[in-house]
């Protein structure tokens, strides 16, 4: 079966600053890793194959320096991984990335399975894998922590907030993962080395045949206004004591502001 | 004063018109494989390693990883399996794992002396049936040498070996022999013709389950709880010819080949570990305060510390010319014994330096440092005691 795995570069911390005057992130000198729950989706994949044989496309879209996380999974097992870099991609919000990735798979073709990340650590959306699978038309299964392929389906458990869900779908389908799936293996040694001298194949809207109004801030439907971290709260109060005289001041507080 | 008649010494690679290389920058490569496996060894070797020698139980989920993140046959040709990579780079993956596990490091030192003498001397059947799988790590190996009477004296054993028609009838029993009873693999020296010494031996490949082969109970020792050793028992035990390692009557030269390489191996467990026990005092002496402040700032600890640093140092390279020599093709059994003899002294040194820095709670289990002690005095007596050693190497400096 052929597997195309989605994954993001994201910045490797919490120490994120904004651009003022774009409101964007500014990615320079943060260490760059593969958002974590599509480093789940890339194992979720790797053990499919393992099961079932076929093969593992990875396929991202950013900056030209996100070839390294896209490197880092064909380290993991990954067989090949695609690039879409262009300036024209850039600034895309999720509905311009969605349809820029959707089209990429079209080209790749002939896939049974596309697994994503729940959602990306910086932007927290979780709204790109879904996107996807409508344009594609495909069935889709979010929040899935455990997966299943047998007879031209695919059977995943689902994570709700009190509950769990199993689901069935027919192929090829769209799923996104969360981190309970599974532990992302490390890199092996022969990966390690095979990721030096693997080629990423890099795409522009060319060679996707992407529609130029689709793509990139173009072809966003969103634009941010700004970004900021809230200022901190102040006026707290540490109440001490037993938990008796705590509960007895936090109870009449609660009382004087009509909370209760 | 050296006459004109005296010898004048000099180091075994530098005879006339070779020169040292005196780069010690690693290779792209290296560096990105050494970050690949700093990375396995603190997520997946390091917790687990005081866990693994309280249980006692041979860590075979270890083994598995060494085989998925192919750190088993790092030396070892792609074509027969391996990972193509040079020996200076198995050492420091070595270091590093025995530097997180040293249980797994002795596994992965242990197996080396299987893989070795196959990739060395071994026919090209041979390698495709016994060095592939062991290289891929989808099995791993031992070596038996040591009998009840033969330690020191390699050649001074019992066990024999006979020829009988397309087999030869191995009988005897061989001591100690790490990885024993859980290896698949087994490269034994026996004698072929009792009364010829060390002339009279010959090296065999043996599998796990040949009648006539079994295994001892398992060894309880004073370290390495988790790493298995076990007598090998042959009794009557038919071995087929094709078997043979090397040429009959010359098992001895496999053995001292295969013992080279090994000492080499104890170097980088004793190196690896007296780094994670040095990093252990360095981290405590941080933070242990008395008198009102961290004991790192007094001189005492500041001196111990920087002794250890600088022995440890010293044995690392060592080590790694050794590894350089043996890429090189050139002769590296002298060196080899001098890393193996100083590197174990300096790890019994370092570690029982750590413990010492530790105080009180270095005797205490929890502490680990305790376990680096106990662990520290196997390099000084395994693959050849320090006292053998420094007879291998004045017989190269006297020669």
């Amino acid at each position: 079966m052929r597997i195309i795995v989605c994954i993001k570069q994201v910045p490797d911390s919490g120490e994120v600053r904004f651009d003022k005057e774009t409101h964007s992130m500014i990615r320079e000198g943060l260490p760059s890793i593969i958002n974590p729950f599509d480093e789940n989706a890339i194992e979720a994949a790797l053990q499919l194959r393992e099961e079932h044989g076929g093969e593992v496309i990875v396929l991202s879209m950013g900056a030209p320096h996100a070839e390294e996380q896209l490197r880092q999974s064909i380290a993991m097992g990954a067989d090949r991984a695609i690039l879409l870099t262009d300036r024209r991609f850039a600034l895309a919000d999720t509905l311009a990335t969605a349809y820029s990735l959707s089209t990429a798979i079209k080209k790749i073709g002939d896939y049974d399975l596309l697994l994503f990340g729940k959602q990306a650590i910086d932007g927290d959306t979780a709204q790109v894998g879904p996107g996807v699978a409508e344009m594609l038309g495909l069935p889709q299964i979010t929040y899935v922590r455990e997966i299943q392929v047998a007879d031209g389906k695919v059977t995943a458990e689902r994570v709700l907030e009190d509950s769990y869900e199993i689901v069935e779908a027919q192929l090829p389908a769209l799923l996104t993962v969360v981190k309970e799936i599974n532990e992302p293996r490390h890199a092996s040694l022969r990966g390690v080395l095979k990721a030096k001298k693997a080629e990423v194949t890099i795409w522009k809207p060319e060679d996707i045949d992407a529609e130029l109004a689709k793509i990139g801030i173009e072809g966003s439907a969103c634009s941010v206004i700004e970004t900021f971290t809230p200022e901190p709260r102040t006026g707290t109060e540490k109440l001490s004591g037993t938990s008796e005289e705590i509960a007895e001041v936090l109870f009449a507080r609660l009382r004087q502001q009509n909370v209760l | 004063m050296t006459g004109k008649s005296g010898t004048r010494y000099s180091s075994p690679p530098r005879a006339r018109g070779h020169y040292l290389n005196m780069n010690f920058d690693l290779t792209e490569d290296q560096e990105d494989i050494l970050e690949a496996v700093r990375e396995i060894c603190e997520e997946e070797f390091a917790p687990k390693a005081d866990e693994i020698d309280r249980k006692g139980e041979f860590p075979w989920e270890n083994v598995e990883l060494l085989a998925r993140y192919d750190l088993s046959g790092i030396p070892i040709p792609e074509e027969y399996g391996g990972l193509g990579a040079d020996f200076v780079t198995w050492a420091l993956v070595g270091e590093e794992i025995a530097k997180a596990c040293s249980t797994t490091g002795a596994i992965y030192g242990a197996n080396i002396l299987c893989i070795y003498p196959i990739y060395v001397f071994g026919t090209e059947e041979q390698k495709r049936k016994y060095l592939v799988p062991l290289a891929k790590g989808e099995k791993i190996g031992a070596f038996g040498l040591t009998e009840p009477n033969a330690g020191s004296d390699a050649a001074g054993g019992l066990a024999s070996a006979v020829r009988d028609g397309g087999d030869y009838i191995l009988n005897g029993t061989k001591i100690f022999i790490s990885n024993a009873g859980e290896a698949q693999i087994y490269v034994v020296t026996i004698k072929t013709q009792p009364r010829r010494g060390a002339r009279g031996m010959s090296a065999f490949i043996v599998e796990k389950d040949t009648p006539g082969f079994t295994f001892g109970k398992q060894e309880e020792k004073m370290c390495f709880h988790a790493l298995a050793n076990r007598e090998l028992i042959f009794q009557d035990c038919r071995v087929p010819a094709e078997n043979l390692l090397g040429r009959e009557n010359r098992g001895f030269r496999v053995a001292m080949e295969t013992l080279d390489i090994g000492r080499i191996g104890m170097a980088v467990g004793a190196v690896g570990l007296a780094k994670a026990a040095l990093e252990k005092a360095i981290n405590y002496s941080k933070e242990r305060i008395q008198f009102g402040q961290r004991i790192s700032t007094f001189q005492a600890i500041q001196h111990k510390l920087a002794d250890m640093a600088t022995e440890i140092e010293a044995a690392e390279l060592l080590m790694l010319k050794a590894a350089w020599l043996r890429d090189q093709n050139r002769s590296f059994g002298g060196i080899a014994a001098m890393a193996k003899v100083y590197s174990s002294e300096v790890c019994a040194r370092v570690t029982s330096q750590a413990v010492q820095i530790h105080g009180g709670y270095g005797l205490m289990r929890e502490y680990t440092v305790e376990r680096y002690l106990r662990e520290s005095k196997l390099f000084e007596i395994v693959e050849g005691t320090s006292e053998i050693q420094r007879s291998v190497i004045a017989g190269h400096v006297l020669k």
